[in-house]
């Protein structure tokens, strides 16, 4: 058992976890922060995206003791009903989603993608997505809600 | 069209809880009191069990419980079973292979699930799992069909000599054959269909629960058809009545047909909360989701074209050979049955002579994927026409053209299986040659050919036969308050039904999408349904919404005719007013609804209540099609493929939302170049071993793969529904594979290569090139 502390979504969390706990888990089980998904266990999919003091990161691929002191937003606290992120506003806009489940993660690595480019290109987007798997959606509406975001 | 009608491009209401991290899947739900369940599966693709010792795992820390196949043969399960029957090659019923949900005796494909532990944590019971001890005795094993076929080939059945489970005879073959005879070409192909995992990324998850009182139990899973998974598994497992298991299927993150059926996992789960007496929980991992999710596709195909001199298709023949995997799941042999009819596409050939046989493997079982042998099939067909069309030297398209379907001639019988209702597909061809500006492709070939690159275009016109379940049930209900509630038995995971829907209701009644609420995914709470598949779900269930609404504007009638105090036919009904002309009053729904909940105020023959249930069963299937163009362009000196244009004419009847239309046809189109350009399941040719176990192995298309994607939609409406629609979950899938192939295929032609199996990876279209140069030069 390590014992953690992180700022998470804005709000400082302290609790006891297990070495081998992964952040994901961490998120989702100890948190209920439920967002982040997983979709693998090969660090391939992306579904695991949060920032991570204030850079996109594949949440399954740390465990939860390494973010110890370290500050994350989860899709939860990107934005919310009504008050939604450019990001999450565009994404419903331009059908970027269909079932869901890799949104989340495609979300955060959109911003992040914004973070680093002011306006990209649709290659860039595409190649920027490398870590984002969507079985859905054939990515066409992702990359045009990304882009959209990033004019708005 | 208004703003959030039929044909609105509404942005999703589901959208919202998604893009806030709101969702509900399964393993989101919380529940005290939580287990967890491992699978102990088999590491051998053969191997007799001689004896299980649970005795450390027993052991271990917060292990609650042990099980193995021996326990489930102990309380009498009952298994799987196919829902098609069909005859082997004496025409005997095919074996049925008993599929039970732990195996005590043998194994037969790597990942058979033999025992299951249960701890208080799911870290614990992966511990704990580790520490059952089985003692296997390895046999031969087989993956592939030729091995299958081969003589004194292992046997995945011993019931089954050869490993043939089935074999029949289709169409007709003597006409067939005398049509060939007459032929001035015959094109030959054969084509392997690859294997491919439906790899929705939320991987299968169930939590069962059981409660002693009222000896029931709950399942909660991602399933894409709750009232069959129930059926399968109260029915056909646990031998109980339906009403003793509650099915519940919250958010579902991505299915493809992989979440249609049961998978022994969700008896697990539920036999597994009996006997600990407490919730029970189990997330699949992406890992053994490649082992135990069960897969799709994979056949052999032999395929014939006959032509005249001209180029008119004269006949086909199709020796078909499906890989079963090692048990016939429920649907796994539909896939090689259910779909034939597509082989005539939307030409006028008549005369088809289809042979199918299906084996056994040590192999995952197979399953239908979005498509299920429509894919297949219009590949063969599809690639067959591009073989002929290169040998006899006519543009591909121009022999496509010359054996169309006229539009006049619709409704047309092929002659085998299937009568068109209805299609343009001239107009669909003339509006994909259009896009796709197929006249300039020589001049945009040439200038790729100055820069080195090899370019090539192809084409595939797909007709599918859509919603062949026929019957779903939908309500629409008004509460005391004359707010709206649609109840229905499909399930939306992607599909987008949540928005679609209340468009239709919309569009009847007048109230706004964001002011209903929907249910769905509930056996306690929802009329028996049939669930989402097949591409059925705007066919049959929006379809019953109609005739639901239809009821309700009728007894909404008969209500304001009492309440306005005229006669019935003097109430109009608009945008969800009831007027009277006569004494210019009104009343709108809302206020029926209220009326209607007061039997003070109700006349008795007319009872109270506002509610309309409607089990609808549509008059027949429909043929949602399209004409697709692919252009490719590829680096010779790499092999590297990469797809410069993508364009699709479809038609899918009336598009209820363009948004979601599009979206639905560019997902399909997506996972169809996934098979063909990168993704397939491998497993070892010796052990029959999977070799693609995680994303790192099964190439899965990512953005940078695909390309931007031109959709029109031509709505011609379908005759059989009231709506006029045609299922557009699959149609677009079905069609991308052949282009794809097509389109490389037509880039390699030039240097003398003949054809590319799927999926074209650089590594084999390389290979292809470097063979070519090599027997140029010889
Ligand atoms: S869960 Fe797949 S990358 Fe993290
Ligand atoms: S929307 Fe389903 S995986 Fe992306």
């Amino acid at each position: 058992m390590t014992s953690v502390s992180m700022r998470v979504n804005g709000a400082d969390v302290r609790a006891d976890v297990e070495d081998r706990t992964l952040l994901v888990h961490f998120l989702r089980e100890h948190l209920r922060l439920t967002g982040t998904h997983v979709g693998c266990d090969t660090s391939q999919c992306g579904a695991c995206t949060i920032h991570l003091n204030g850079e996109a990161v594949k949440s399954c691929t740390m465990f939860a003791a390494q973010a110890d002191g370290d500050e994350i937003v989860t899709i939860e606290g990107v934005g919310e009903p009504g008050r939604l992120h450019s990001m999450q506003a565009a994404f419903q806009q331009h059908h970027a989603l269909q079932c869901g489940f890799c949104t989340p993660g495609m979300i955060m690595a959109g911003i992040d993608i914004l973070r680093r480019h002011k306006s990209p290109d649709e290659e860039t987007i595409r190649e920027e997505l490398e870590g984002n798997l969507c079985r859905c959606t054939g990515y066409v509406n992702i990359v045009k809600a990304i882009k959209a975001a990033a004019e708005s | 069209m208004d703003e959030f009608g039929i044909g609105a491009p509404l942005p999703r209401l589901e959208d919202v809880r998604f893009i806030t991290g709101r969702g509900r899947y399964t393993d989101d739900i919380p529940m005290s009191g939580l287990a967890f369940m491992e699978v102990v599966r088999s590491p051998y693709a053969s191997a007799r069990i001689k004896g299980f010792d649970i005795s450390a795992a027993q052991a271990a820390p917060g292990v609650l419980l042990v099980l193995t196949g021996e326990d489930a043969r102990a309380e009498g399960f009952g298994g799987y079973t196919s829902k098609m029957r069909k005859t082997n090659r004496q025409g005997e019923p095919n074996f049925e292979p008993p599929f039970r949900i732990l195996e005590a005796e043998r194994v037969r494909f790597v990942g058979d699930p033999v025992a299951i532990v249960v701890a208080t944590s799911a870290e614990a019971a992966r511990d704990g799992a580790d520490l059952v001890l089985v003692d296997y005795e390895e046999l031969p094993a087989i993956s592939d069909i030729k091995a299958a076929l081969a003589k004194g080939a292992p046997l995945v059945w011993d019931e089954v000599p050869n490993n043939e489970c089935v074999f029949v005879e289709l169409g007709d073959r003597k006409a067939t054959a005398a049509a060939f005879a007459q032929a001035a070409h015959v094109a030959k192909g054969e084509f392997a269909i690859s294997r491919v995992a439906h790899a929705s990324i939320e991987p299968r998850v169930g939590i069962g629960l059981y409660d002693p009182v009222e000896d029931r139990y709950t399942l909660h899973a991602a399933v894409q058809a709750p009232h069959t998974t129930r059926n399968e598994i109260a029915t056909r497992i646990f031998r109980i009545p339906e009403n003793k298991l509650r099915v519940i299927s919250p958010d579902v993150g991505g299915a493809f047909g992989g979440k249609g059926y049961s998978h022994p996992e969700l008896a697990l789960v539920l036999w597994a909360a009996r006997k600990c007496d407490r919730p029970v929980k189990w997330v699949c991992t992406r890992s053994e989701a490649f082992l135990a999710d069960f897969q799709a596709r994979d056949n052999l195909a032999q395929v014939e074209l006959a032509l005249d001199a001209n180029g008119k298709f004269l006949g086909v023949k199709v020796k078909n050979v499906l890989n079963l995997g090692a048990y016939l799941t429920n649907a796994g042999l539909q896939c090689g049955f259910h779909h034939v009819g597509s082989i005539c596409g939307v030409y006028t050939n008549r005369n088809v002579d289809w042979e199918v046989s299906a084996v056994f493997t040590n192999t995952t079982p197979i399953i239908a994927m979005r498509g299920a042998g429509r894919p297949e099939t219009t590949f063969m067909i599809e690639r067959i026409i591009d073989i002929a069309a290169a040998e006899m030297s006519i543009d591909p398209a121009e022999l496509r053209r010359r054996n169309l379907i006229p539009t006049a001639a619709i409704p047309y019988d092929t002659g085998f299986v299937h009568t068109y209702d209805s299609g343009d597909f001239e107009k669909g061809f003339d509006t994909a040659m259009r896009m796709a500006d197929w006249a300039g492709f020589p001049e945009r070939r040439a200038r790729s050919q100055a820069r080195g690159k090899l370019r090539g275009i192809g084409m595939a016109y797909a007709i599918e036969s859509a919603a062949g379940v026929r019957d779903e049930t939908a309500e629409i209900r008004f509460d005391t308050s004359g707010a709206v509630t649609i109840v229905v038995g499909t399930h939306s995971h992607g599909q987008s039904h949540e928005t679609t829907f209340r468009q239709v209701v919309a569009s009847m009644l007048g109230i706004a999408p964001k002011d209903m609420r929907m249910i769905y995914g509930d056996t306690d709470l929802t009329p028996f349904g049939r669930g989402t598949g097949a591409s059925r779900s705007m066919t049959v269930a929006g379809s019953a919404l109609v005739c639901a609404a239809e009821r309700i504007i009728a007894r909404g009638k008969q209500i304001a005719a009492h309440m306005l105090e005229v006669e019935e036919s003097d109430i109009a009904f608009d945008a969800g007013v009831f007027t009277t002309r006569a004494t210019n009053r009104s009343v709108d729904l809302a206020g029926i609804a209220r009326f209607a909940h007061d039997f003070r105020q109700m006349p008795a023959h007319l009872g109270v209540g506002f509610a309309e249930r409607v089990a609808f069963v549509s008059d027949g299937i429909n043929f949602p099609n399209g004409c697709h163009v692919c252009e490719v362009e590829i680096d010779p000196a790499t092999g590297e493929t990469s797809i410069v244009g993508y364009w699709l004419s479809e038609d899918v009847g009336v598009v209820i939302n363009p948004l979601v239309v599009k979206g639905q046809a560019v997902g399909g189109i997506a996972q169809g170049i996934g098979q063909a350009l990168c993704e397939k399941i491998v497993f070892d040719g010796e052990s029959a071993q999977l070799l693609t176990g995680s994303f790192m192995d099964y190439c899965m298309p990512r953005a940078k793969d695909l390309p931007a994607i031109e959709i029109k939609s031509q709505e011609v409406p379908a005759p059989n529904n009231p709506l006029g629609v045609k299922g557009a979950g699959e149609s677009a899938l079905v069609g991308a594979l052949p282009a794809v192939i097509n389109a490389i295929c037509d880039a390699l032609r030039p240097l003398g290569v003949k054809h590319i199996e799927m999926p074209a990876t650089p590594a084999r279209i390389w290979e292809a090139i470097e063979q070519a140069r090599r027997a140029k030069a010889a």
